[in-house]
């Protein structure tokens, strides 16, 4: 009993790192104003990039890739979506499709029109001393690949910036109210920029997590949707990093429901599982009816 | 809640009256259509395939000889268009559905199951029963999200994405669960009774009834969108959801739900004539993503009616000609995913040099708010 619960707790974090790395980023590119559907993309190009980098059988130059991928798919977002002012969900919308089709072409041409299944090594867990020795919860939180321990540093970095400095106060208020801080003197467009640049770089890690941490290989299309669920993430933990962190291990737990469910033997088909995560995301979404929602402002508008 | 969708109050109504097809429409449709062929030749080029090759097959496969043209490129235009004209409505009216995707395959499951237990029935029953069940199937899907809009504010952008994987799963489990062909060794349901297959428009060809319905919605929508008082609405809540509330007196709520409706009836219509006029049986994968190519259907044709009948068969050739490609230069069909998206975003870029009465002047209900506050 025991251990199917801490496989159990084990299997939510791991599922909920990438989704939490995605969530955050998308957290502060919302918190400025842009709703960026193609973080999907951003994942996808994350998790090429790093099969990519990990070609050269290094996983640091594999994350490195991942993560410079998904910055370049948010450069290619913010060129369209915040520089030249074209609608948000229509960029984003382009931005996935066109990174599902690259990374597909690219794939079958570089790896055979089979796709041979590829096998690349994956990083190991990291147990952090004594932590890690909490029984029940210490090896499901403190022995977890190393990008779930970068969940653990940018919440708390994420909410310094947001809430403690200058410029987190102005990327915060362009979300509110771009005209005004404009007016101020703020260059509404650059801090956009510097934040999608930087959901890029965490969503790209999340992509990487999928290949380099957990499945070891590649597939086309692999994002499944994580990129997406980030985005109801955001909104479930309420444009605040701790929510963001909350709601992203009340994912997690949803979608490693099945686990416990084999081991305890039950049988239900298993694609109730499969789409559990998104059942609850509207049912969580449902229940904030009536209650006041605090999104930014700017939402989805040019600024 | 404060209401992030954008745009509405920045579209403007008196576009759509400016929006026919113009010689300078067409033009800009064709330097979209051969630049992003030209990218592709380059891309093909740099990928190290023999580009030449590879275009003539896409020509081929698509619309070089007739029988590539109808028993491919209109088979495959048929669902793009349908799906194309759900979201075109849904956008006009500034509603954001993304899941058509689901309300087809919601749609191609219930006109399955129908035609699965009343095989017996003659055509002329069960035909009409079976697409006319998809698409209630396909508007009570979209209705969750018409619900959870109206009644709950959820965006609809996050719930038909999330209804999206739902119906995929939901799809998996019926072709492994209830709907599994006896044998229980395949992921797909019993082939239908002949009684429910569309009957063929051109003899010779595998060219099905499913385009005239295709073609019938979309000169209908045209007309209804333009010339009735429906129609009107849909375009008054698209423009400016307040002003039409107070001005024009239009229930938002309704209209939205009513769109939403609509816009995933033709969805799932379209997914039971891929089951009726094609498959032939319910399968998994049963769309390779109708639902998604269909944005990309839409947005070029400006959400115009009768114009996403002409760009959905582009697109329906584009994919029908990529399968010749990925036969004769063994280059990825995929890839051809990528040149539509390369396709919007060449038109979100033309947009914002060329100024509203270009083709993409017609962008009305996707255009940032802003003129006025451009920095």
């Amino acid at each position: 009993m025991t251990g199917a619960l801490t496989s159990f707790l084990e299997a939510s974090v791991r599922t909920a790192t990438p989704l939490a790395l995605a969530a955050l980023g998308e957290l502060l590119v919302e918190r400025a104003g842009v709703i960026n559907i193609g973080l999907e993309g951003i994942v996808l190009g994350g998790a090429f990039g790093a099969l990519l980098g990990a070609g050269s059988n290094s996983l640091t130059i594999g994350f490195i890739v991942g993560c410079t991928a998904g910055v370049a798919v948010a450069a290619l977002f913010a060129l369209f979506a915040v520089t030249m002012r074209a609608d948000q969900i229509i960029t984003g919308t382009a931005v996935n499709l066109l990174v599902l089709g690259l990374t597909g072409a690219l794939y079958r041409g570089l790896y055979g029109a089979t796709g041979a299944a590829l096998t690349i090594p994956t990083t190991g867990s990291v147990a952090v001393p004594l932590l890690a020795r909490i029984p029940v919860l210490g090896s499901a939180l403190f022995e977890q690949p190393p990008p779930t321990y970068l969940v653990y540093l940018t919440v708390p970095v994420l909410w310094w910036w947001l809430y403690r400095t200058h410029s987190g106060l102005a990327v915060r208020a362009i979300g509110e109210r771009p005209e005004s801080v404009r007016v101020a003197g703020v260059d509404t467009h650059r801090w956009r920029w510097v934040t999608l640049l930087v959901a890029g770089g965490l969503g790209g890690v999340a992509g990487a997590t999928l290949v380099l941490s957990q499945s070891g290989t590649f597939a086309e299309g692999m994002s499944a949707g994580r990129g997406f669920i980030a985005i109801a993430i955001v909104v479930l933990g309420r444009w605040r990093p701790m929510g963001v962190l909350i709601a992203s291990l009340l994912f997690g737990a949803a979608s490693a429901l099945q686990y416990l469910f084999q081991a305890m033997g039950w049988r239900v088909p298993y694609q109730l599982f499969l789409a559990l995560p998104y059942v609850l995301t509207l049912l969580a979404l449902a229940g904030f009816a009536g209650r006041k929602i605090e999104a930014p402002a700017s939402l989805g508008h040019a600024a | 809640m404060s209401d992030p969708i954008p745009d509405r109050e920045a579209v403007r109504t008196g576009g759509w009256r400016q929006r026919r097809p113009s010689l300078a429409t067409g033009a800009a449709a064709a330097v979209v259509a051969v630049v992003s062929l030209a990218v592709l030749w380059l891309a093909l080029r740099l990928a190290g395939f023999d580009a030449s090759l590879a275009l003539g097959a896409l020509w081929r496969g698509s619309f070089g000889n007739w029988y590539a043209l109808t028993s491919s490129t209109l088979v495959r235009a048929t669902p793009l268009v349908l799906t194309g004209l759900a979201v075109a409505v849904a956008f006009r009216a500034g509603v954001w559905n993304i899941g058509a995707d689901g309300q087809l395959l919601v749609g191609a499951a219930v006109a399955t199951a129908v035609g699965l237990a009343l095989g017996a029935a003659p055509a002329w029953v069960l035909l009409p029963l079976a697409l006319g069940a998809g698409a209630v199937g396909g508007g009570c899907w979209a209705g969750i999200a018409a619900l959870l809009r109206t009644r709950f504010g959820v965006l609809e952008v996050i719930s038909t994405i999330m209804l999206n994987f739902v119906a995929l799963d939901l799809v998996g489990y019926l072709v492994r669960g209830p709907l599994q062909e006896p044998s229980h060794a395949y992921p797909q349901s019993n082939p239908i009774s002949a009684a429910m297959h569309l009957p063929i428009l051109i003899a010779g060809t595998r060219l099905h009834w499913g385009f005239v319905a295709a073609v019938a919605a979309a000169a209908l929508l045209w007309w209804g969108m333009r010339s009735t008082a429906a129609g009107f609405r849909v375009r008054a809540i698209g423009a400016n959801a307040d002003a039409a509330r107070v001005a024009g007196r239009i229930d938002v709520a309704r209209t939205t739900t009513n769109v939403l409706l609509l816009s995933g009836a033709l969805s799932g219509l379209a997914g039971a004539i891929e089951v009726s006029g094609v498959t032939f049986a319910l399968y998994e994968n049963i769309s390779p993503g109708y639902g998604y190519t269909a944005i990309a259907v839409a947005l070029l044709a400006g959400l115009d009616p009768l114009a996403v009948l002409g760009t959905g068969i582009l697109f329906g050739g584009l994919e029908a000609g990529a399968l010749s490609m990925q036969r004769e230069a063994s280059v990825p069909s995929v890839v051809v995913t990528a040149v539509e998206a390369a396709l919007v975003l060449v038109l979100l870029a033309l947009s914002r040099r060329g100024g509203s009465t270009s083709i993409i002047g017609r962008f009305a209900g996707a255009r940032p708010s802003s003129e006025e506050e451009a920095s």
